[in-house]
């Protein structure tokens, strides 16, 4: 594959049939997400037909019909649940849903928690860009306190969620961080979270200049890229750091590495005993 | 000429008669959330389903999540249900909308309890008649279908999953707490003595495949998600490729196609039972439980030497709108009976356009409509 570039990989992973352009801001994070995806995919070496990509509804949500896989645009805050119908209908499929931080966190954060602690085989990938792109930018619950948005023109009061912390707390098998700005990292994390069995999530930090930057002090969506570099730094220099240290900066990498037994598995394994059970008579 | 195999009799709840039917129209996968009066309908699904090659049994954190997991096992190819009562039924409606946006056939049952919100749990009541119809938002066409005793429990939910499979979409079964909470002997048919209708799916390659292509019945084929037809779903308005679209002639196309796929086939869709209605004059329309307090006011009537008759509905939407209209041509009255402030009396209504007079009885304390309440308002005349 050494021979081909990037974009030719991606290129074989888009949908011709469907009419370009996309909806995306020029200079927004998602697209880079989304390549990271399917260069994690093509460095698996996982058919297309196996790889089911379940999206929830937002502008993160909108990268699904883009892509040539098995795709399912379902409803905000859901695709988790669509995901684990898929998954425990068909085991052998590779299942990975987009959701916002809004979608995953604020509507379906019940769904997110309940996936990880059912520990689904499913692959979570979380868009983090502190606000509700699509609607136009009203606060999420990953939106900094302080900062400012539609919905809070005098300034967040509470404090964000942290998706590594819930998801770690839920019980997720793998936990990881990345950002757009750091690609190779975030493209190694996937690759990672995709091949473990059981809950995976990875959280991408992701810019959204439109609807974030402009209401708060990032001009342009070079100024958000900056504040990337700058703020994230990996998790295993962010432990050694002192609290005052830490203060403004945001661990990446990581987090949860456990390889507890996927709920399809278990759930199949049950129903292999018994019908063997009752192949030999008893029941 | 072979003597036909002896069915098998149980004697049997009406939820654990939804299972059996369930089961016997190739359902496998079950996803919920429990609630009162429909929970044994989970409780059985969860000893049952386990214990079936390939059958899926998964209780999930709330109702929205458990027609989430429905529609996606849908698409994955499976045959897949979900039961609730009032509560949870209002949960799901958003999801409802998406599968029949997305046209994901499903069964869904509804065990209606008293309302409104959490109300009158362990009552029995026929209060989300029009909330089948309308909950979800937007114009959509929709199958609701109905049982008025324990074997019917067991007929209707197989009719239900074939009703899905033939026409891509959601359907719902509506029963009522006295229904699902008698327990009856019944029968349950042998293989062979029932369809079992599965989806078509696409015999085309897959580069020739579009999801969303207008058929001759107005349904497309749909191949399982992962048998190597790509395509992509969603609640958006979408064309032939299932791309969004906003193009007032693909909108139109889609949104035809999806009425007049359930519209074309009324014939099959709308069920009645017609009890002694040849020569009614004055003609009961019930379904659910009330239409068995309302068999047995007919036939009391009859032995008063009234011309009286039933129109028992299986089928609450599509209004069964050519049954009435026959009995309409002779019948002078009609009373409609049911336990809500007259959600299908509207509808019964709205068909007789005032050729007959329309009498309803209605009862919204819990309690249930009795033979007697019927009798006396049939022998007003
Ligand atoms: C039930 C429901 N409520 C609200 C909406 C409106 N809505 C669409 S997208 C969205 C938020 C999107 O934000 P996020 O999930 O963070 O994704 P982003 O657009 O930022 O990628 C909302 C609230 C909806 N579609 N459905
Ligand atoms: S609004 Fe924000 S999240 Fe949405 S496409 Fe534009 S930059 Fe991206």
């Amino acid at each position: 594959m050494s021979s081909i570039t990037g974009n030719e990989v991606i290129h074989q992973y888009l949908r011709h049939n469907k009419k370009f352009p996309h909806v995306l801001c020029a200079g927004c994070g998602h697209g880079i997400v989304l390549g990271t995806l399917i260069r994690s995919i093509h460095s698996l070496s996982i058919p297309k037909d196996d790889v089911v990509v379940v999206a929830g509804i937002g502008c993160s949500g909108r990268l699904a019909v883009y892509v040539d896989f098995n795709t399912v645009h379902t409803t905000h805050g859901r695709a988790l649940s669509f995901a684990t119908g898929i998954k425990m209908a068909n085991p052998k499929l590779n299942v990975i849903t987009i959701m916002g931080d809004g979608d995953a966190l604020s509507i379906g954060g019940n769904h997110l928690i309940h996936a990880a602690r059912r520990n689904i085989g499913v692959t979570a990938l979380v868009l983090n860009n502190n606000i509700y792109g699509m609607t136009g930018g009203q606060s999420s619950p990953a939106t900094p306190a302080g900062s400012t948005t539609m919905t809070n023109p005098y300034g967040q009061l509470d404090k964000s969620f942290d998706t590594v912390e819930l998801a770690r707390g839920a019980g997720a098998n793998y936990v990881a961080r990345g950002t757009v700005f750091h690609v190779n990292k975030l493209e190694s994390i996937m690759t990672e979270a995709i091949q473990r069995s059981g809950f995976s999530l990875v959280e991408a930090i992701t810019p959204c200049h439109t609807q974030f930057g402009r209401k708060n002090k990032y001009k342009s969506s070079v100024d958000m890229y900056k504040w990337l570099k700058k703020t994230a730094i990996p998790v295993e220099r962010y432990e050694k750091m002192s609290e005052k240290e830490r203060e403004g900066r945001m661990p990446i990498g990581e987090f949860v590495k456990k390889d507890r037994t996927g709920f399809e598995e278990k759930y199949y394994a049950m129903q292999a005993d018994f019908l063997k059970a009752e192949a030999k008579g008893g029941k | 000429m072979p003597r036909r195999k002896k069915r098998k009799e149980i004697f049997a709840l009406g939820n654990e008669a939804v299972v059996e039917g369930a089961l016997l129209a190739g359902c496998s996968f079950y996803g919920g959330y429990p609630i009162t009066p429909s929970t044994e309908i989970m409780e059985i699904m969860a000893q049952r389903l386990p214990m079936i090659k390939d059958g899926v049994f998964i209780q999930l954190e709330d109702e929205i999540a458990s027609m989430g997991a429905v529609i996606g096992a849908s698409m994955a190819g499976r045959k897949a249900m979900t039961a609730t009562s009032g509560p949870g039924f209002s949960l799901m409606q958003e999801n409802l909308g998406y599968a029949i946006m997305a046209e994901a056939p499903m069964v869904l049952v509804n065990v209606m309890r008293g309302g409104p919100s959490t109300g009158l749990p362990t009552c029995p009541a026929q209060g989300d008649v029009q909330q089948a119809r309308w909950g979800t938002h937007g114009d959509h066409p929709i199958i609701v279908l109905s049982a008025s005793n324990v074997q019917e429990c067991l007929d209707m939910t197989i009719t239900a999953f074939n009703m899905a499979e033939k026409y891509r979409t959601p359907v719902i079964l509506l029963l009522d707490e006295v229904t699902s909470h008698t327990r009856e002997k019944i029968e349950l048919p042998n293989e062979g003595e029932y369809e079992v209708f599965s989806r078509s799916v696409p015999s085309m390659p897959p580069e020739w495949y579009k999801p969303y292509e207008e058929t001759v019945r107005g349904v497309p084929p749909m191949p399982p998600i992962g048998s190597g037809y790509r395509f992509h779903v969603t609640g958006l308005t979408h064309d032939r490729n299932g791309f969004p679209t906003q193009r007032p002639s693909e909108v139109v196309e889609l949104m035809d196609r999806i009425h007049r796929k359930i519209d074309q086939f009324f014939y099959d869709i709308q069920l009645v039972d017609e009890i002694q209605t040849d020569d009614c004059e004055i003609c009961v329309i019930a379904y659910g439980s009330v239409a068995r307090s309302a068999e047995l006011a007919v036939q009391q009537a009859r032995a008063n030497g009234v011309k009286a008759g039933l129109l028992k509905l299986k089928t609450l939407f599509p209004y069964p709108r050519r049954h009435t209209e026959k009995i309409l041509a002779k019948a002078k009255t009609l009373v409609v009976p049911e336990m809500n402030m007259g959600q299908m009396s509207r509808e019964v209504k709205r068909v007789n356009m005032g050729h007959a007079s329309v009498r309803t009885i209605n009862r919204i304390d819990g309690q249930i409509v009795t033979p007697s309440e019927i009798l006396k308002v049939i022998m007003q005349g």
